[in-house]
């Protein structure tokens, strides 16, 4: 990841950390890398709220930012994608299995127990569910 | 000429019949790319002979024949003539003259309602890679145990690409500890061919088609037949590398693991009557797309013979060389 991927991602996990909204400063003084310019903070956060991950709203004379939404709300959008459960087919990713209806989840067990316990019977090799005593 | 537009529209109308038996055949699955081409083939082939047949019908038969250019240019001369205010001049009047304008103008309309369509799905597409990436540059990270991927933490199986100049490949964290690491490396030579095959263009143009006929059901079968044959020939494609029973398992504990996610409603899939109650269909179990591949990989059918495939292949070029000669070949 380039440089500049890893401050956004750095400055984004500090803001996920913190309820309240933050300042430069503040946004500064919580990262490990502690001796970055402070315009080199701001532009990265600017670029985050360009993005839409982060908000920012005026406090006084300084800005304040927090996160857009909270990194479980990331997790689970990119998740819902992953899974096909969007409602919103297209073609913006491949997906290994597309989403799979419950009772063919329940037949996909069964046939990979079937599978499985064929396979043990043909050839008893070294498995690790072999009783133990 | 006159044969033309004929000739058009029974392409156009024979299409849908065509591709209903297509999505219903079950010889793609033992030659995917030959299926695929052919898939292709016929929606260009329709597209094409739709636009031509309507702009056709709309063309002045009386002057279509001594005009350069076929049915295209015939219908442009009509459009022409009706830029400049003169129609179809003093001796074409009254409703038959109305009707052939309205097909003209039909046909135009269909022909910018497919490009359109592919551009705006295009630039969907693009927007939503863009969103994928920037986001799992913020939240995945890698993982030994799957060189080249990124992880994502989410205890649910899943496993995807993010395909363009710029892709990604994504691993769960369930998925991580859901395989071992020989099914996990047949994940991703899935995914790779994927990637390096640009399987997504593919696919883009049935996927857009979609987003204007999501009413029409052979529009529907086609995006899931052309969708399941891309899995197909990225399944074979990791055949290559890895053997076939880590695939299948690798497939059969993902899918089997897709219940366990909560779904939304919109993901509510209607649960296809005696989908699991064909027990005797042996280790695939079920009729669903996965049942499919793992059935393919466990006991894989021979590919077509070479006639075959030199008959679909030909197909394919026929269904498109005959809508464009007579689009733009004059008689």
């Amino acid at each position: 990841m380039n440089r500049l991927g890893e401050l956004e991602r750095a400055i984004m996990d500090v803001l996920w950390e913190t309820p309240e909204p933050l300042t430069v400063r503040q946004v500064s003084g919580q990262l490990t890398e502690r001796d970055l310019a402070h315009t080199t903070v701001m532009t990265v956060l600017d670029r985050l709220a360009k993005k839409g991950f982060a908000r920012r709203e005026r406090d006084g004379r300084a800005w304040r930012y927090r996160a857009a939404e909270s990194r479980e709300a990331y997790v689970t959008e990119l998740m819902l994608n992953a899974l096909d459960q969007t409602g919103d087919r297209q073609a913006a990713l491949a997906r290994f299995v597309r989403s799979v209806s419950g009772a063919e989840a329940r037949a996909l067990r069964r046939a990979l127990e079937a599978l499985e316990a064929r396979e043990a019977l043909t050839a008893p090799g070294p498995r690790e569910d072999a009783p133990a005593g | 000429m006159f044969l033309a537009v004929p000739i058009l529209a029974a392409v156009a109308a024979g299409s849908i019949p065509a591709a209903s038996a297509l999505a219903a055949a079950r010889w793609p699955g033992r030659s995917p790319a030959a299926a695929i081409l052919l898939w292709q083939a016929l929606g260009l082939g329709w597209g094409l002979a739709a636009v031509g047949a309507l702009a056709g019908l709309g063309a002045d038969p009386g002057q279509a024949g001594t005009l350069p250019g076929g049915v295209a240019g015939a219908a442009l001369a009509v459009a022409s003539r009706v830029m400049h205010g003169a129609a179809f001049g003093p001796r074409a009047t009254g409703p038959l003259a109305d009707l052939r304008l309205v097909s003209v103008a039909a046909g135009l309309v269909l022909l910018t309602l497919l490009c359109w369509v592919l551009v705006a799905a295009s630039a969907a597409v693009l927007r939503a890679r863009r969103r994928q990436r920037d986001l799992l540059s913020l939240l995945a990270h890698g993982d030994p145990k799957v060189p080249g991927a990124l992880v994502l933490d989410h205890p649910a199986a899943a496993a995807y690409c993010v395909p363009g100049l710029r892709s990604r490949i994504v691993i769960s964290a369930g998925t991580l500890e859901l395989l071992d690491p020989a099914e996990l490396a047949a994940v991703l030579a899935h995914e790779r061919a994927h990637l390096r095959e640009r399987h997504d263009l593919v696919l883009l143009p049935f996927t857009a088609l979609l987003r204007v006929f999501r009413w029409c059901a052979v529009a529907r079968r086609a995006e899931g037949a052309v969708a399941l044959l891309v899995e197909m020939l990225a399944d074979d494609h990791a055949l290559r590398h890895r053997p076939a029973r880590e695939l299948a398992t690798a497939l059969l504990r993902v899918g089997a693991a897709g219940s366990q996610v909560p779904s939304g409603a919109l993901a509510a899939a209607p649960a296809a009557p005696g989908a699991s109650g064909g027990g005797g269909r042996g280790a695939g179990g079920g009729d669903g797309e996965v049942a499919v591949r793992v059935a393919r990989l466990l006991r894989p059918a021979p590919g077509l013979p070479a006639p075959a495939i030199a008959l679909v292949c030909g197909t394919a070029v026929l269904l498109v060389a005959v809508p464009v000669a007579f689009l733009f070949i004059p008689f």
